[in-house]
């Protein structure tokens, strides 16, 4: 076993929160999430040789995370989201009374993806990776992430749409009453 | 918390590099641009939040202690109850 340079070792542990909260994304369990991070620094420090100082730290990791969730995902072939709600679950801080409901609305919108639009769309858009660096953590073209983060949006998009649209309607072309004007 | 990137444009510019398709699959184009780029912004205020919650709550001591071991240089071992097992 190496030794890890104390540099590098803080910035591991510096990026285990970000780890945690992917994790949690794709796993849709904390405890499966926390022994995915676990399994993945256990991986990282037998494995620091093979990282190549001044590349990113953080997509490196992140390969790793995704390597052993989708390996572990293939064997056990377990796809049942926690049902309450993974990132429900590891709520400290409440968003504020008025967009609680909103919040709950997103949360469920967001498990009903396909779990590949919703890696590339927590990548690009809440990790902060880069179209390219998302695409090199998944293996596939950058195309094909753009398209997986669009898709992931309209939809996300079509199913909150319905949502508010049911919150703003007044009570809509029902019983309205005709304009006098346009008697025949 | 490093590199927020390209998300604050990410929000606005939704359609610009949107694949065709995509676009043309969603229903009830017309009325909807208005209320489209309100509802794009929350949904990155909310994967954000979400997301940024967790990253608050910032090193569990499960892994800075399984850190620690691995430091170690006799810690070579495995560490009880490590994970992904059972």
């Amino acid at each position: 076993m190496s030794t890890v340079d104390p540099g590098l070792r803080d910035d591991i542990i510096a990026a285990i929160p970000n780890l945690r909260a992917f994790a949690i994304s794709l796993s849709g369990s904390v405890d499966k999430a926390d022994d995915l991070v676990q399994e993945t620094l256990l991986r990282a420090f037998a494995n620091i040789s093979s990282f190549n100082p001044g590349t990113n730290l953080s997509a490196w990791l992140f390969t790793i995370l995704r390597n052993l969730f989708r390996s572990e995902y293939r064997k056990r072939r377990r796809e049942v989201p926690d049902p309450d709600g993974a990132f429900a679950a590891t709520l400290t801080t409440s968003p504020d009374q008025n967009s609680h409901l909103d919040f709950e609305d997103f949360r469920a919108a967001l498990e009903r993806l396909p779990p590949d639009q919703r890696e590339a769309l927590v990548l690009v858009g809440a990790s902060g990776f880069s179209y390219e660096e998302a695409a090199d953590i998944c293996k596939c073209a950058v195309g094909t992430i753009k398209s997986r983060v669009n898709r992931a949006r309209n939809r996300l998009g079509e199913l909150l749409a319905l949502d508010s649209a049911e919150d703003l309607a007044p009570e809509k072309s029902v019983g309205i009453p005709v304009p006098a004007t346009e008697r025949l | 918390m490093s590199g927020k990137r390209n998300m604050t444009t990410e929000d606005e510019n939704e359609g610009r590099g949107a694949v065709p398709d995509a676009v043309a699959t969603t229903p009830q184009r017309m009325s909807a641009t208005a209320l489209d780029g309100d509802i794009q912004a929350k949904i990155g205020q909310h994967l954000r939040a979400m997301y940024d919650d967790v990253v608050r709550q910032g090193v569990p001591n499960r892994f800075l202690d399984l850190l620690s071991q691995l430091d170690q240089p006799s810690g070579a071992g495995k560490k009880p109850g490590g994970g992904a097992g059972s």
